[in-house]
């Protein structure tokens, strides 16, 4: 995971999933780890790239609110992350697309979330819900 | 390198592979050796779990993430024995004769194309879902289109034993789904034809393939490959590409064939699509029953088909346009959303291509043209419509600003979903119908193959999957490439015999 996601995962994970702030320590580190090994299988290109566009985020902060991404309030980084998700460059809605991709990745494939969100799939089916 | 002498080599197990293996087969019983080169592994019965991340790392190719060149479509395709019939919902329908018509391509009768379906209908036990296995998702789309003035379908389904677990595109659990990997290639197989899985093609000459057999990695799903993991070189009489069109292109221009026609590659038309989502009052059954049961088509009218769907969570959280509190509401709301997936029916346009990288890897370039993007907006619209026909409190619709559009508002849904709000990077566009690339028609100069798939100024060449479109196919199209790989196969016997 390149260093400048890493720094504001947790931050970032906050503000497109709010329910991450409550996530127990190994909903946390699975996450992590779901967004690292989907990394892994992209092109170091890819990776590259998002971690640049990570620190293009902290500095729209810095010169925004004069603060960094990690230390910025909440509803402030809705708005930053927001502007940019809406942004008449590609690129920057491809960054956020692809970040909110990821992080949604970590988190919807957790044993535990899919059961809060109830969602309730089995292979048996129908002899499943009888 | 070991050397291996065949008299066909079939590149790719998917439904043009697996069709093309079943229809050579007799060859071996005259003493023809038909061999079959897969990529993917060859996965065991129980090895369909279900479950959303492990199964897409294990089925589809980059965990089913593949991005077009500018990062603004994500195009889903399998590997694996089966290729990507493993991963559809196995929707059976035959070509429209008006679509094969616009094709233009001298040879291919609408006739002949329907005679050849309904071969493969009979034989992949094609038939109408009984109404009681039909779950709310599905109900709620026939009834919502018929109130809202539309005339819905039901997709005709090749099924055998369906237990409805909605993992279709998971790989079935239940070994359901008629797919090559259920139906033409152990048949295929029973008549002699080998098939060598985890072995990946890397480059093709004149009557040759070079391929290299891979290990099963640790703890991997699939069996271990056939052949001795190592280098091989395949020397076939006759070659056949059926590894779907971000394979057979690819190795085409990476091989640097000489005389290859120059329009190899163009082409390029996927369906694009993205999914909307109604919330109901109350749980309806959406996560149980097969997930796509009914279409409205609307292909020559509007330029757009709607279908049922029921995505898994991931999927859905990804699909779902923006963040933060609304999204999770909406994601909560899971066991009360229904699910309609829009898909818009694309043309061949200039410049919407597949290519090669540096490395030989595919590239696919797709730029959407306002004629999309109008298809996909009065599809948003009509699946509002249905949506709330059919009782939906709110719907999410990605071309809205903002998104969730309420019941309420339906007299305005021409403001409300509208061209200027659809901004590539920010919806979730996908595609799974994945067309072109090596296209039908009279020459060289106007296509890369015959109307039997034989690469021009390459008679030992053929290709027989989706890459043959010359154009969209507007509807689901497996039936159609195995129809075609069935022609395919045809001529290739008929040269063969001399």
């Amino acid at each position: 995971m390149p260093p400048a996601l890493r720094s504001v995962l947790r931050e970032l994970a906050e503000t497109f999933i709010p329910e991450t702030a409550g996530a127990s320590d190994d909903q946390w580190a699975a996450l992590e780890a779901r967004v690292e090994q989907a990394l892994s299988v992209r092109d170091q290109a890819m990776r590259r790239q998002l971690g640049l566009f990570v620190r293009v985020l902290a500095a729209a902060a810095r010169v925004r609110y004069r603060t960094g991404l990690d230390s910025l309030e909440p509803a402030r980084r809705t708005a930053l992350l927001d502007s940019f998700a809406r942004s008449p460059v590609l690129l920057f809605r491809r960054g956020i697309w692809g970040l909110r991709t990821l992080i949604m990745l970590g988190w919807y494939t957790q044993p535990s979330v899919i059961a809060a969100v109830g969602y309730r799939a089995d292979p048996a089916g129908w002899d499943a819900r009888r | 390198m070991r050397t291996v002498r065949c008299d066909v080599a079939i590149v790719g197990t998917g439904a043009g592979g697996g069709t093309a293996a079943l229809a050579l087969a007799p060859l071996v019983a005259h003493g023809k050796r038909v061999l079959v080169l897969e990529r993917g592994p060859r996965f065991q019965d129980g090895e369909f779990t279900g479950r959303e991340l492990e199964m897409a790392g294990a089925l589809y190719a980059e965990e089913g993430g593949f991005l077009t060149s500018d990062g603004t479509m994500t195009l889903a395709f399998a590997r694996g024995y089966g290729g990507s019939t493993l991963v559809y919902t196995g929707t059976s329908l035959i070509a429209p004769p008006r679509v094969l018509r616009a094709w233009g391509v001298p040879g291919i009768d609408p006739e002949d194309m329907a005679r050849r379906s309904r071969k493969y209908v009979e034989q992949n036990n094609v038939h109408l879902l009984e109404q009681e296995l039909q779950n709310d998702n599905n109900r709620l789309f026939a009834e919502g289109a018929a109130r809202a003035g539309f005339h819905p379908e039901q997709f005709p389904l090749n099924l055998r034993g369906c237990r409805g677990s909605s993992l279709c595109n998971l790989g079935c659990p239940n070994n359901a789904k008629q797919g090559t990997n259920r139906v033409q290639l152990p048949a295929a197989e029973r008549l002699g034809v080998e098939v060598v899985t985890r072995a990946t093609v890397t480059r093709i000459e004149e009557r040759r393939l070079h391929a290299v057999v891979t290990e099963r990695p640790a703890g991997a799903k699939g069996a271990v490959p056939e052949w001795e993991p190592g280098e091989y070189v395949i020397e076939a009489g006759h070659v056949v590409l059926a590894g779907g069109v971000m394979g057979t292109t690819p190795l085409l221009l990476s091989s640097g064939l000489r005389g290859l026609p120059p329009r190899t590659g163009e082409g390029f038309t996927c369906h694009p699509a993205h999914i909307l989502v109604g919330e109901h009052p109350s749980s309806i059954t959406n996560d149980v029953g097969h997930p796509k049961s009914w279409f409205v088509d609307r292909a020559a009218e509007d330029g757009y088909v709607l279908e049922t769907c029921m995505y898994f969570p991931f999927i859905t959280a990804k699909n779902l346009t923006g963040f933060g509190a609304p999204h999770s509401a909406l994601m909560r709301a899971f066991p009360r959303l229904q699910m309609i997936l829009v898909l818009a029916c694309d043309h061949a346009t200039a410049g919407n291509r597949i290519t090669v990288d540096r490395r030989g890897a595919p590239v696919a370039h797709y730029r959407f043209t306002e004629a999309v993007i109008e298809s996909m907006i009065r599809a948003t619209r009509a699946s509002a419509r249905i949506f709330f026909a059919a009782g939906a409190l709110r719907v999410h619709a990605p071309s809205a600003e903002p998104t969730l559009v309420e019941a309420h508002e339906v007299p305005h849904l021409e403001e409300r979903i509208h061209a200027r709000h659809f901004r590539t990077g920010q919806i979730s566009i996908s595609a799974a119908h994945l067309m072109g690339g090596c296209g039908m028609g009279s020459s060289a100069a106007d296509s890369v193959t015959d109307d039997r798939g034989r690469v021009h100024g390459h008679p030992w060449l053929r290709v027989a999957d989706a890459s043959l479109f010359p154009d969209a196919l507007e509807i689901n199209p497996y039936l159609t490439i195995m129809a075609l790989a069935d022609r395919v196969a045809e001529g290739l016997l008929a040269d063969i015999a001399g």
